[in-house]
């Protein structure tokens, strides 16, 4: 069994996005153990990609402030490795096809599994080119994470009766970043999730408040946050995993 | 050319966000079925003949095959099409489709400016209303075509994200296309991005190698020996190629922004020093580092600064059935006022790189061989910018 169910064996689950080496990978790893004590379930490490064309402004800011800042792939994959010596939550990478295919997918893939990543999230690989990567993934053991979007209708359980680990339903049209208010039926969404898969399923795209994420986890199996916790760090810097772990704790507090 | 997920080789694919499936799902099945729709075409052949002035000449460079002492050459005139560029022809195409499937708004992406101002063009004609991102850069780079763009009643929004070029206006405007779909088709510009729009887009340009394969029978008896055009995502190129690629009589060179050199960091010259990757919805070649972070390109030409290539001229690339050349700066302005003091044609800068390689290679073939090189654009854009190169201000 996927290892990512772990996260969702504590209430609804608490997903906070975290980009790495934003502002440096020290205080990425810091942030990480700040969320993780204060309550999140599953960690999303963004490993930044020049041209990051599903997000908004603030995640778009932060992988370039990393990728300025010297940041690899292979710095990140040591990253991990790091915490892994005490970090014991599921941990998932998110990124780009390119970055995955550039540095050999097989390779790629297999480090995942080598340093304990448990699955991968590629907002620009669709069901319709899973193939490029699935098969890798299942051979070791790495659940590439399935998105669904507000436009998807009648692709829903198509996509759910295939999907691995946790489905990542996105709340939104548009790009990653806060929204006031989140107007899709994802209500009638998960329904159709429900009837087609047993994994879990959570909402990301534009939450931000504690009200917002509990709501969400009401409808679902948990809330992801990226851009309220990557602008927490763009605004702090080193001293970030002090006001992230505050933030966790306000948000899982939410969905107790 | 292509099979039923889109693919050239193992390039081309639909690497896009889930919100987007649906909305290209939706244009595939609608141009599948325009396509083969005679009132569509009949009414699509009437923009182009009466609106955008087509069929474009083949024009015989008759000073410049003599000057050059070798091949006999002729210029594929597209710089003569309705607002001054190829574009038109790819825009016409998709603002007819749009509308056919009830969309109201047409957003764009636009490096040198040719296709936002195509693309202004066909919005105001259909009235429609119309967006177009632009690299800030390059909104100074051709301050001119913002200005016709307005005048045409479109937006015009400065993409300041990266490096503010045309790769930063695509992302841009596939990030507005996410947030909305219903409304709104995405008139991409070139012959890339992801599946429909690399066959959607050398459809409405194969107009080009239609007409020149007519005009070169009608005037020589015989196919040309090459084909030469300046590849940026490769539209007029692939344009231009099309009806040429069954059989292997004719040379087809695409003619790729080296920028200040092919072994400098500021080149655009993608199959020539990119690898395969993943990028903009497509499978196909760019220029990226090691860990595929796009990198930076440079070339004077607004409208070849891209670090990408359609997947079908990698694919063409890939079998070696066209090649693909580097022509540097230094090479397309020295093009760019040869042929407007030799012809009296002002072409853009982006066809003078195709007219530069044209230089090179006519000499050396015989005086009973053909070069048909395509100007795509004309180059009354680009003037400032030439006289800068040269070390001149000139006020436009």
């Amino acid at each position: 069994m996927s290892n990512i169910r772990k996260a969702f064996e504590n209430g609804k689950a608490f997903i906070p996005f975290i980009t790495c080496g934003d502002p440096d990978l020290e205080t990425t790893a810091a942030v990480v153990r700040a969320a993780v004590a204060n309550g999140a379930d599953l960690i999303e490490l963004g490993i930044p990609f020049s041209d990051p064309t599903a997000e908004g402004p603030v995640i778009q800011g932060a992988n370039l402030r990393a990728l300025r800042g010297g940041v690899t792939t292979d710095k990140i994959f040591d990253l991990v490795r790091e915490l892994r010596r005490d970090v014991e939550v599921p941990m998932v990478f998110m990124t780009y096809a390119n970055v995955v295919f550039s540095y050999g997918s097989e390779r790629f893939i297999s480090t995942c599994q080598e340093i304990g990543i448990d699955g991968l999230i590629l907002p620009d690989v669709p069901y319709e080119e899973k193939e490029e990567f699935l098969p890798i993934c299942r051979r070791y053991g790495v659940d590439l994470i399935s998105l669904i979007a507000p436009t998807s209708e009648d692709r829903i359980a198509m996509i759910a009766r295939e999907a691995e680990g946790f489905l990542y339903i996105v709340s939104s049209l548009g790009v990653t970043g806060v929204r006031s208010e989140i107007k899709t039926d994802l209500g009638s969404i998960v329904e159709t999730v429900r009837q087609n898969t047993e994994i879990p399923c959570a909402i990301g795209f534009g939450i931000s408040t504690p009200e917002q994420a509990a709501k969400m986890a009401g409808i679902s199996d948990g809330a992801i946050v990226g851009s309220a916790i990557v602008r927490l760090i763009g605004q702090y810097g080193k001293d970030a995993p002090e006001y992230v772990g505050e933030y966790v704790k306000g948000m899982k507090d939410a969905l107790r | 050319m292509t099979n039923p997920s889109g693919r050239f080789g193992i390039h081309g694919g639909q690497y896009i966000p889930e919100t987007l499936m649906n909305a290209v799902i939706e244009l595939e099945e609608a141009y599948n079925h325009y396509k083969n729709d005679p009132e569509f075409n009949r009414e699509l052949e009437e923009l182009f003949n009466e609106y955008a002035g087509r069929p474009s000449r083949l024009y015989y460079a008759e000073k410049m095959t003599e000057d050059l002492g070798g091949a006999k050459i002729y210029l594929k005139r597209e710089d003569l099409n309705h607002t001054g560029a190829h574009k038109i022809n790819n825009v016409l195409g998709q603002a007819l489709l749009a509308k056919k499937m009830g969309k109201t708004r047409l957003i764009a992406e636009t490096g040198a400016g040719q296709h936002g101002v195509a693309t202004a063009t066909a919005a105001a004609l259909m009235g429609m209303e119309c967006v177009v991102f632009m690299g800030e850069e390059d909104t100074i780079r051709q301050a001119l075509n913002v200005y016709r763009m307005r005048l045409l009643g479109a937006e015009v929004i400065p993409v300041k994200t990266g490096t503010a070029t045309l790769k930063d206006a695509v992302s841009e405007a596939m990030r507005e296309w996410t947030s909305r779909i219903s409304d709104t088709h995405y008139c991409l510009g070139s012959v890339m991005g992801p599946h429909p729009f690399p066959t959607i887009v050398r459809d409405f340009q194969a107009v080009i190698s239609k007409e020149i394969k007519e005009q070169i029978l009608q005037k020589e008896g015989r196919l040309p020996d090459a084909v030469v055009a300046c590849v940026g995502g490769g539209s007029n190129a692939i344009g231009s190629f099309y009806h040429f690629i069954e059989g292997e009589g004719v040379r087809l060179i695409g003619c790729e922004a080296a920028g200040k050199g092919i072994d400098s960091f500021e080149t655009a010259a993608t199959v020539n020093t990119g690898s395969v990757g993943i990028f903009h919805g497509m499978k196909s070649y760019f220029c990226q580092d090691e860990y595929g972070q796009i990198a930076p390109v440079y070339s004077i030409s607004a409208g070849l600064d891209y670090p990408g290539v359609g997947p079908e001229h990698a694919y063409l690339h890939d079998i070696g059935r066209a090649e693909y050349v580097p022509v540097t700066d230094e090479e397309a302005v020295n093009a760019f006022e040869y042929l407007a003091r030799t012809e009296g044609i002002i072409p853009a800068v982006e066809s003078a790189h195709a007219v530069a390689h044209a230089m090179k290679i006519a000499p050396e073939m015989s005086r009973d061989q053909i070069i048909v090189i395509t100007i795509s654009g004309r180059g009354d854009k680009d003037c400032a910018a030439i006289a800068r190169y040269r070390g001149e201000d000139i006020y436009e």
